[in-house]
């Protein structure tokens, strides 16, 4: 039996039931068309240390905005409520705006609305600040959204704060194949993945809200990338209500994520949860799960892939509700089989996949192991068709080495 | 419109009684900034009907071409006297001394006499006679310039007047609206985008670690080496670079390293179908997707020495192709090309979809079949 997998198909039924009434994007007919050419013109002379101020008002964007190799640029609106870069008539470009190359690059207090693909995409840069930005697909949530809405990649000192994420296919706020970063006190709502974190080096998120996507928080690995990730401390989030069916793309890595998914560790390695509060999560509040769980679980990974979710740290956390309505029917019979027709998952669900060549005598040695606090935990034991799955809490109680704090110096500190 | 295509019939009529193609214009060093116009830079000059290359400017080709909208391209290289020679090198592009002018020009076939409809089964290089590209029955859409400066190379796209005399700098870019008449006869508009300067770095930056930015993708060896067509003469580019003190370094053309030539059509036996498959994702493919280039965040590197397994795509989940899986679970499934994220992504005109990223807005039907035809040929299959 396999859960997840089976969940691609519960998401792919859903996405299609959601077709046909869908809320309409926001009314851009009263919105600026001219300002288009002024900003892009303003991203093609940019000096390095420019400011950009982009003015309070609506405006069409209707090609890609890019920004190449340019260090030391801040572009700043009046708000993300007051300075709107809409890209509902975009007509060219995989992106709303694309940065590469760019070192010491913020971004704050505007939004960007309604791109065809990414809406925020940064990559090969170095302290990467976003501040106070809206990104949103104003119709909700929909298979035709964008998959990005904030997405960093291949990038050094990244703070992501005060900002917002709406209706992203995929991600809501994205980093990935990064190192030291930062994402603190954000909202992400009504997307696939709330936040997600994948094979990137140190991150701490705190001080988040990810409600009403269909899953929360994400810490993943995937495999034929240049590099591994470790060290993602998720805490003090609120993580709550995450029950939106599933709607990305079959195929994409969150598509298989259930809907109801508050926090989910997938092949991750050296991850802290704690501290946080996760509530009315329908299937599990946390999730712990292998890369033989994602839906590719025949993929040739490459040797120095490592397909299993270690040294996890599930400290004290506050859970309320949630794990009662798991996604799919194959979960749900789980459910009722081991808890009866009203009963729930315990807080923490694992697949029960650990890497035997790494055990010592039979055991993990103390360093890998999936450690839980207080609460009990499932394992779901799908390595073998979850026929032995059981309560397994006391065999997760240990500890680990804390992850050291993130430190971004100045980046982080300035207000 | 009317008075429009009154102007171009006059030009056009000019051009076929008095006036006599320009000479070939002097090129000329631009060490800083950018011209507004074209000719400020003496590699082309357009009059008479025709676009003439500059003295000492070499046209060149490639085994196979970018696709681009099913634009033709005329490419010219200029290395200041004095300068030197640009650097041989097996693999990379050739390393080009300051100064170093490179144009390509898109142009597409008229169908009749309106310039705003264009024929999609024009042949490289059928207008062009070595010295000059005649301009009687063809519609010249921009020259892009990439130049080598103290500090690297820059990179504009100059878009040619409705009277096709002159060209104009156009670093915001620009979209010209066509009509695309393919061989059957069939018509379809065409949003022809001229990228804007930025959107130069998108491709040309094909190295994001040693940040010496934009640079040329296709004067290599392997592109390089072949037959050109030159005014009274056919020989092989790099024997001619040479002879010319263009270029340092080569080895004999044999010894060089030589990818397949492709146009179109599928070639009937297995090594000529996978050369030219992989021929076409190189020059279509690889400036992003290596492993320094823009691409390499999706773990998927389509350079021609890299093995054919997982990061080429074979059995390989996406990372974040959002809605370019088109539901499909992997890169390239052996045996199926209807289950390959590639063969959907090169179909697909979609912003969010589409591959490449930039530089197309129809999509290549013969290159997707090539492809298709390509992975279907696989035995195998994933999981």
């Amino acid at each position: 039996m396999d859960v997840l997998r089976f969940t691609i198909i519960a998401a792919a039924a859903s996405g299609l039931a959601a077709c046909g009434s869908e809320p309409e994007s926001r009314d851009v007919s009263g919105f600026d068309r001219d300002y288009q050419t002024t900003l892009m013109e303003l991203l093609l002379d940019a000096e390095p240390g420019q400011v950009i101020e982009i003015p309070a008002g609506q405006f069409i964007i209707e090609r890609g905005l890019s920004l190449a190799d340019v260090d030391g640029v801040t572009i700043r609106g009046a708000g993300a409520d007051e300075t709107i870069l809409s890209f509902a008539e975009q007509r060219q470009g995989a992106e709303g705006l694309l940065v590469s190359g760019s070192d010491d690059f913020t971004i704050e207090n505007l939004a960007i609305e309604d791109t065809i693909g990414d809406a925020l995409k940064i990559t090969d840069g170095e302290n990467i600040v976003i501040r106070g930005v809206r990104v949103e697909w104003t119709n909700g949530p929909s298979t035709e959204n964008g998959a990005y809405a904030i997405y960093p990649v291949q990038s050094r000192n990244v703070l992501i704060e005060n900002s917002i994420a709406i209706g992203a296919s995929d991600a809501g706020i994205y980093v990935g194949q990064s190192d030291e970063i930062i994402v603190r006190n954000n909202i992400a709502e009504y997307n696939v993945a709330g936040i997600e974190i994948e094979n990137s080096r140190n991150a701490d998120v705190y001080g988040n809200i990810a409600r009403h996507n269909t899953g929360g928080v994400l810490v993943f690995d995937m495999p034929h990338l240049p590099r591994a990730g470790f060290g993602t401390r998720v805490f003090n989030n609120e993580i709550y209500e995450n029950n939106t069916d599933n709607f990305g793309h079959a195929g994409t890595p969150v598509a298989s994520v259930p809907a109801g998914t508050g926090m989910l560790i997938n092949a991750g390695d050296g991850i802290e949860v704690f501290d946080n509060v996760l509530r009315n999560n329908r299937t599990g509040h946390v999730i712990i799960s292998s890369f033989f769980s994602s839906g590719w679980s025949d993929v040739d990974t490459t040797s120095d892939y490592d397909p299993y979710p270690e040294s996890i740290w599930i400290g004290p956390n506050v859970y309320e509700g949630g794990g009662g309505n798991p996604d799919g029917l194959e979960l749900q019979a789980l459910r009722v089989a081991m808890f009866g027709p009203t009963g729930r998952f315990p807080p923490v669900i694992w697949d029960g996949y650990a890497d035997s060549a790494k055990m010592v005598d039979g055991a993990m040695p103390e360093r890998l192991r999936i450690c839980v606090e207080e609460v009990e935990v499932l394992n779901a034991d799908l390595p073998n068709d979850a026929s032995e799955a059981r309560l397994d809490g006391d065999n997760h109680r240990c500890t680990l080495d804390r992850l050291a704090p993130v430190d971004l110096g100045p980046l982080a500190g300035a207000r | 419109m009317r008075i429009w295509l009154a102007a171009a019939a006059a030009a056009l009529l000019a051009a076929c009684t008095a006036e006599a193609p320009p000479d070939p214009p002097a090129p000329r060093v631009v060490a800083e900034g950018w011209p507004q116009v074209l000719s400020a830079w003496g590699q082309l000059a357009a009059g008479g009907g025709e676009l003439v290359l500059g003295e000492q400017v070499t046209p060149y080709d490639l085994n196979t071409a970018l696709f681009s909208d099913y634009a033709l391209k005329l490419r010219t290289v200029w290395i200041p006297d004095g300068a030197g020679a640009a650097q041989y090198d097996e693999t990379a592009a050739f390393d080009f001394p300051v100064g170093s002018v490179i144009t390509k020009t898109f142009y597409y076939p008229r169908d009749g006499g309106d310039l705003t409809r264009v024929r999609a089964d024009g042949a490289s290089m059928e207008h062009f006679d070595g010295r000059a590209l005649d301009l009687t029955e063809v519609r010249l859409v921009e020259t892009r310039i990439l130049v080598r400066r103290e500090d690297g190379w820059d990179a504009a796209s100059y878009l040619w007047n409705d009277d096709q005399r002159e060209a104009r700098l156009a670093r915001t870019g620009a979209f010209v609206d066509l009509t695309l008449v393919s061989a059957g006869d069939e018509a379809q508009g065409l949003d022809y985008l001229v990228p804007n300067t930025n959107q130069c770095a998108n491709c040309h930056v094909t190295d994001t670690t040693d940040g010496r930015g934009v640079r040329p993708i296709g004067p290599k060896a392997r592109h390089l080496n072949r037959d050109f067509e030159y005014f009274g003469r056919t020989a092989n580019q790099i024997a001619v670079w040479t002879e010319a003190g263009l270029l340092e370094g080569a080895p004999a053309p044999e010894a060089a390293p030589q990818s397949a030539a492709w146009i179109s059509g599928i070639p009937m036996g297995a090594l000529e179908l996978e050369a030219a498959a992989r021929s076409y994702i190189d020059i279509n493919c690889a400036h992003c997707h290596s492993r320094t280039g823009q691409a390499d965040t999706s773990g998927l590197y389509l350079e021609p020495w890299e093995p054919f397994g997982p990061n080429f795509g074979v059995c390989k989940p996406p990372i974040a192709a959002g809605r370019g899986t088109g539901n499909r679970s992997f890169g390239i499934v052996p045996g199926n090309a209807d289950a390959s994220i590639f063969a959907f992504r090169m179909a697909s005109t979609r912003a969010d979809i589409m591959m490449p990223e930039l530089g197309r807005a129809s999509t290549h039907e013969e290159g997707a079949e090539l492809i298709s035809a390509w992975i279907d040929s696989m035995a195998g299959g994933c999981g």
